[in-house]
């Protein structure tokens, strides 16, 4: 991967603000019931998704989890089509259908968040399979939490991809919680890459608020996905800033736990450090990208107010083609 | 004057806990394993302060793998043990489905061994989305070997736990998400529901809706609507699946000819079916005309909610339902 240029280092930025902002505002419409079903946020979270999406092609797919806007953010949708969905209305991404769990755009490789944990890995494998079969020169990311790493479907995917050397890559988004259930409670071994590397694969454990750190992994296991040398599992350490679902709080960590995470390892702060003091941008500047993003985010919220909810009409259809009775 | 203090009534989820509770303290054999009951009680409270009560032994915070955990809960039953395995939702079940009806249901036909293994989890359509309201009794009941409770009450919930815990088959008890705050009476010790034994909720006169679950609620919210017109309707909880109390259908298809079945299960291949289809083949000769089915339609649950509202049975075409079989 090249040096880190200035246009980039602030798109980064940029994008991990555009999330933090977005995920602290929908969570307050949230609780005032603007969010049919709640939702979950992923603040603490901005790094993961930002370093894997920007190391990789916009056509790339993507097969996610319940905790996804930051992915779809980071793949390039817009925050008036992801807020619009988690209100469900009709200009959502997933026309309303499918809420803050279930966002999707299939035909531009975002095959969708999902309700069932470790789902988006198997979906993601069996894109890449796709991919190998028609010779297409593109990868596809699974993402899946720490809490996904105990599904069976999650390890029979990466048995396959591994034996297939199919071009995926297998990132966990671990924020070290599954609900309130921490991860070292419920994971034997502990050592999530070790465990990995017993299928085959290239395997690593890295910072995940650093997204510099994830940008570079993601993109050499692309690399080597695009080489024919198949799969790479990524276990990206990173933390959530909230309850598991809206409004949650509970006593499973510590408020210290929390701040010591927020103060010290920010993925948001620590590369503002990097974006000045590389002289990308001044503390000025910086504020300014914060209100523009600001403002972007007031815009979707309007968006989202004011657009149309979808046709009841429409409840039954696209359920299937209707055309297994033609006869051919 | 003197004020009299009401007790407060427990939740639906508090009778859970209460039957479990006293079956605990007579059987050491039963234990429950699930995701976030130790601390979080589950999802719904429904197993809230047992962990505290009777220890870390009996109450077993699993990882995010159900189809180890109905496995578990299984090979122990085999082995003497009465788990109760909370998969949390329903919807979660599909991923343990080969170890359910495969393997808990066809044990003790082949091998001639009990399973007495409780699987709990909460059920039915409210906000959530595709992924999380599937209605998936017909799945179950479709299955031999298995036993299906779908109370509709706190009463209930504590009498048919109670009787499922005293018992040696598998039991899949569902809860009703709409239901869990719902207060009631929940009977002393010595109070059990058996399976295969339906309440009447409402006493009526011309016509009888055949129901469970929250659609009992809505059957009566009809019911009482359509008394105002001067239409009696009784209303039947089922309270099991299966068995199910055919004497109980029987009775009502006898007496009134005039015959309403709910839930709020996609029409096709639902349980609805099933009661209509066999209370024409036995009492043909009763009915006044056609038994009318209301249920959900042939669609995945959308998370917009007055989509999802549109695809289950409102107490509007409840009530159309009853005025149609009353026009024969
Ligand atoms: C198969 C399945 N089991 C259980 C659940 C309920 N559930 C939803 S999210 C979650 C925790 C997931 O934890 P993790 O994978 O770490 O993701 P995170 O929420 O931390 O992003 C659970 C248990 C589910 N959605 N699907
Ligand atoms: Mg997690």
């Amino acid at each position: 991967m090249s040096k880190l240029d200035k246009s980039t280092a602030l798109a980064l930025l940029r994008q991990m603000m555009v999330i933090r902002d977005f995920e602290e505002t929908a969570d307050k419409l949230c609780l005032r019931g603007k969010v049919p079903g709640g939702m979950h946020n992923s603040s603490g979270q901005e790094a993961v998704a930002v370093g894997t999406l920007s190391a990789i092609a916009k056509d790339d797919v993507i097969a996610t989890t319940h905790r996804s806007h930051h992915h779809t953010l980071a793949k390039g949708y817009s925050a008036k089509s992801v807020m619009a969905e988690l209100f469900a209305k009709s200009t959502g991404i997933s026309h309303g259908r499918g809420g803050s769990m279930h966002l999707a755009e299939v035909t531009e490789g975002h095959f969708g968040g999902n309700g069932i944990v470790g789902a988006g890995v198997g979906i993601a494998m069996g894109a890449a399979l796709g991919i190998q079969h028609i010779g297409d020169k593109k990868i596809a990311v699974g993402f899946v939490g720490d809490g996904g790493m105990n599904t069976g479907r999650t390890w029979e995917s990466i048995n396959m991809a591994s034996i297939w050397k199919l071009p995926l890559i297998i990132l966990v988004d671990n924020n070290q919680y599954a609900v309130e259930t921490f991860v070292g409670r419920v994971t034997g071994g502990g050592d999530l890459a070790k465990r990995a590397s017993g299928f085959g694969l290239p395997a690593y454990n890295i910072d995940g608020q650093d997204v510099l750190e994830v940008r570079k992994y993601v993109s050499e296991a692309r690399e080597r996905a695009l080489a024919g040398e198949g799969p790479t599992f990524i276990n990206a350490l990173t933390y959530r800033y909230y309850g598991h679902n809206v409004g949650e709080k509970g006593q499973y960590r510590t408020q210290e736990e929390i701040a010591q995470w927020r103060t010290t390892q920010d993925p948001i702060d620590k590369f503002t450090e990097v974006v000045i003091s590389s002289g990308f941008a001044t503390q000025a500047e910086v504020e300014e990208l914060r209100a523009s993003v600001r403002k972007e985010i007031e815009e979707a919220v309007a968006f989202a107010e004011s657009s149309p909810e979808p046709e009841i009409a429409s409840i039954t259809q696209g359920v299937d083609s209707g055309k297994l009775g033609v006869q051919l | 004057m003197t004020t009299e203090v009401k007790a407060v009534t427990p939740t639906y989820s508090e009778a859970f806990q209460s039957g479990v509770r006293e079956e605990m303290n007579r059987n050491k054999k039963i234990f429950i394993l699930g995701t976030d009951l130790v601390e979080r009680g589950g999802h719904f409270a429904q197993v809230k302060g047992i962990a505290q009560e009777f220890g870390l032994k009996q109450v077993r915070d699993a990882p995010i793998s159900e189809a180890a955990m109905v496995a578990a809960g299984m090979g122990a039953a085999m082995y003497g043990c009465h788990p109760i395995v909370d998969l949390n939702f329903i919807d979660f079940s599909l991923g343990a489905m080969d170890e359910i009806i495969n393997q808990a249901a066809k044990i003790r036909f082949m091998f001639d061994r009990p399973v007495p293994l409780v699987i709990r989890a909460t059920s039915g359509v409210a906000l959530g989305g595709a992924h999380h309201c599937n209605s998936l009794e017909s799945f179950f009941a479709h299955t031999a070997g298995l036993s299906l409770a779908v109370p509709s009450t706190p009463m209930d919930v504590k009498g048919l736990i109670k009787t499922a815990l005293r018992n040696e088959d598998p039991v899949i008890f569902l809860m009703h998400k709409k239901l869990s705050g719902i207060r009631g009476e929940i009977g002393d010790e010595n109070y059990f529901v058996p399976f295969g034994k339906a309440k009447t909720i409402k006493a009526g006169k011309d016509a009888a809706i055949i129901t469970y679950g929250y659609s009992a609620v809505t059957a009566t919210k009809a019911a009482q609507a359509l008394e105002a017109e001067g239409i009696s309707v009784e209303v039947i909880d089922l309270r099991t699946l299966y068995p199910i109390d055919q004497d109980a259908i029987d009775a009502a298809v006898t007496k009134f000819g005039r015959v309403v079945v709910l839930d709020e299960a996609p029409l096709f291949g639902s349980i609805t079916a099933e009661i209509a289809a066999t209370a024409s083949e036995r009492n043909f000769k009763s009915l006044k005309g056609p038994i009318v089915r209301v249920g959900a339609v042939r669609a995945p649950l959308s998370a917009n909610p007055a989509m999802s509202e549109a695809a289950i049975p409102s107490v509007d075409q409840i009530s159309k339902a009853v005025k149609q079989v009353m026009s024969y």
